[in-house]
């Protein structure tokens, strides 16, 4: 990767944590662990010239589809969002507040930039199904994205999805597993073990990728090669990540799976984050 | 003398015939079914259109996903499968993924009701109508006989908005042999009398038609109405109804909460309260038996709605 480009995906991801940070302090509950895992793996989409979109028009029929089907992780997508300018910086500090756009799991019928309304896990790559026959049937190029959780692998409703896109070949359908290990109640392992989650994609009928997830080589590496060749499997990419990325106190700590930082914690984090004399 | 129908087509069978006709006239329809295409007779359509049918298998949760996914790219999506699977299974995809997410899905169920008759409690639903009713935005429809199906499908393709449409598997006496017009959202007037008011929708329309009858010989001049719109209620007519009649009889194959009789109950409460009598499934579920012997033993047949509507009136 070149590194004007690096620079830039490394100071977008600094800005967007930062602002994570801040609107869920702000709002007073949200997830940080799952919105700062996903940093890199939304950066690399949109500003590292994977994801097909116009700045002037979110709404483009060609664009491409990106859908958060793991819905608690919305911070992370609107603070991106608020970097291209579709949504006003002081619109993120409403986020979770009544009468806000910015809804603590994504609404549709609140902000029309997000593809679908998501939070109950399992869904969104149904959805993403829907959107990849649409393109097939009306002879588009668009692709579909959907993120999912890793948590969510245990949801029956996903399997049915991969049995589906497994055997219709949807080519133009990507999966991609926000893998960083943990769910609400504990590790994953101890919960509900996924294992061995490569294989079971593979054996559904899907092209499996594995990545480190804060890597943005290897996340564009793995993008460019999924939209340059043209498979004939739909694909997964499993991105390794660390909950809570990106701030000393919350990477691993699955406290911070669903509690939002206090003052003093949002205060280290932001200095952490590269902010000097951090203000909320 | 009790009349007799000629007997027609299932509703879900008038459903598939005409889901086949429009699909020539309207290229965004997408038709999806969970591997029951030949019960729901969605399978006319997947032969004329293969390109735009759908056959998820056994897997009603991710049926209606996709049906999410086809809407949000323009197409107007028919999912079908048996009131049971699709409603209950999916119930928690139709709230998020489609009215969640304010997306132009139709929902077309077979089987509904007990009138499924041997396969018995498990293949019949006597909750779909409730269920569909909390979605906001939805409208909720039941059709008695093949007539109304065909113009009814044909309205709910053409019209903006999410819809919950409930056929049934036997055949369907045919209530409108001279009419094919009819008016959206309005209940149809099928007799006239000023003793009582009898409400019902689907396949037990001919059963209160029946119950008139009866009731004729008992000098009792009863109002009958076919009801389909379950959401949202022809407020119009029921108040008309309320004020001029006073006394109104709802029968539904269905449980009795949630369902038509619940609804017009709390809407008159509100507005003008008379005198009803519900004749609906009891907080139980259904069982095997021929479709006649399910509504006797249920309370919904001609002969029990005759005797529940003399001890209401007297």
């Amino acid at each position: 990767m070149e590194l004007a480009l690096k620079e830039l995906l490394t100071e977008k991801a600094l800005a967007v944590r930062r602002k994570i940070i801040k609107m869920i302090y702000k709002a007073g509950s949200g997830h940080p662990g799952g919105s700062l895992s996903l940093v890199e793996i939304l950066v690399t989409f949109y500003f590292g010239d994977v994801l097909r979109y116009r700045e002037d028009d979110p709404f483009w029929s060609d664009r491409d589809r990106l859908i958060l089907s793991k819905g608690h992780g919305i911070p992370s997508l609107y603070s991106v969002w608020s970097e291209i300018g579709w949504i006003p910086e002081y619109m993120l500090w409403t986020l979770r507040k009544l009468n806000s756009p910015l809804q603590g799991h994504p609404d549709r019928r609140k902000l029309p930039l997000i593809e679908i309304s998501s939070g109950s896990l399992g869904q969104g790559l149904s959805v993403g199904i829907g959107m990849a026959l649409a393109g097939k049937i009306d002879k588009k190029d668009y692709r579909v994205y959907v993120i999912m959780g890793d948590g969510e692998m245990e949801e029956g409703q996903v399997w049915e999805a991969a049995m589906f896109a497994g055997f219709h070949k949807l080519n133009n359908l990507t999966a991609l597993v926000d893998y960083n290990k943990f769910q609400l109640d504990g590790p994953i392992g101890e919960i509900l073990n996924i294992e061995p989650l490569s294989d079971k994609w593979k054996s559904f009928g899907w092209e499996v990728f594995e990545v480190d997830g804060h890597s943005f080589d290897e996340l564009k590496d793995v993008f460019d090669r999924i939209k340059e060749n043209s498979f004939e499997k739909p694909q997964c990419v499993i991105a390794h990540t660390v909950k809570g990325k990106g701030v000393s106190f919350m990477e691993n700590n699955n406290e911070f799976h669903g509690r939002a930082p206090t003052k003093e914690e949002a205060l280290k984090a932001l200095r952490e984050l590269g902010e000097i004399y951090p203000e909320i | 003398m009790i009349r007799e129908f000629k007997l027609g087509k299932p509703t879900r069978v008038a459903y598939g015939e005409a889901l086949a006709k429009i699909g020539e006239e309207m290229e965004e329809i997408v038709v999806l079914d969970a591997d029951l295409s030949k019960s729901t007779h969605t399978y006319l359509f997947a032969k004329k259109f293969p390109e735009r049918f759908y056959n998820f298998g056994i897997a009603e949760a991710n049926m209606v996903g996709a049906a999410a996914g086809l809407a949000r790219c323009g197409k107007i999506p028919f999912c079908s499968s048996f009131a049971c699977f699709m409603v209950n299974k999916a119930y928690e995809q139709i709230k998020i993924s489609i009215a969640g997410s304010g997306l132009n899905v139709k929902f077309v169920s077979s089987h509904g009701g007990i009138s499924v008759g041997e396969d018995g409690f498990t293949q019949q639903s006597v909750e779909d109508i409730a269920l569909m009713c909390t979605f906001p935005g939805f409208t909720v429809v039941a059709p008695c006989d093949e007539v109304y199906t065909r113009w009814l499908i044909r309205e709910v393709a053409k019209r903006e908005g999410p819809c919950y449409v409930r056929t049934q598997r036997p055949s369907a006496p045919i209530i409108y042999e001279n009419k094919n017009e009819f008016t959206w959202g309005k209940y149809i007037k099928l007799e006239e009398g000023e003793d009582v008011a009898i409400f019902s929708y689907g396949l037990v329309v001919a059963e209160s038609l029946k119950a008139h009858d009866l009731l004729k010989k008992e000098g009792i001049k009863a109002s009958i109405y076919d009801a389909p719109y379950i959401k949202p209620l022809d407020e119009e007519t029921i108040l008309d109804v309320a004020k001029s009649i006073k006394k109104i009889v709802v029968v539904e194959e269905h449980l009795r909460d949630g369902g038509l009789g619940s609804r017009i109950a709390s809407f008159l409460a509100e507005n003008f309260p008379v005198p009803m009598k519900i004749l609906a499934i009891e907080d139980t579920y259904g069982e095997s038996g021929k479709p006649d012997e399910l509504f006797e033993k249920f309370g919904i047949s001609y002969r029990k709605i005759f005797k529940e509507v003399l001890n209401f009136i007297r």
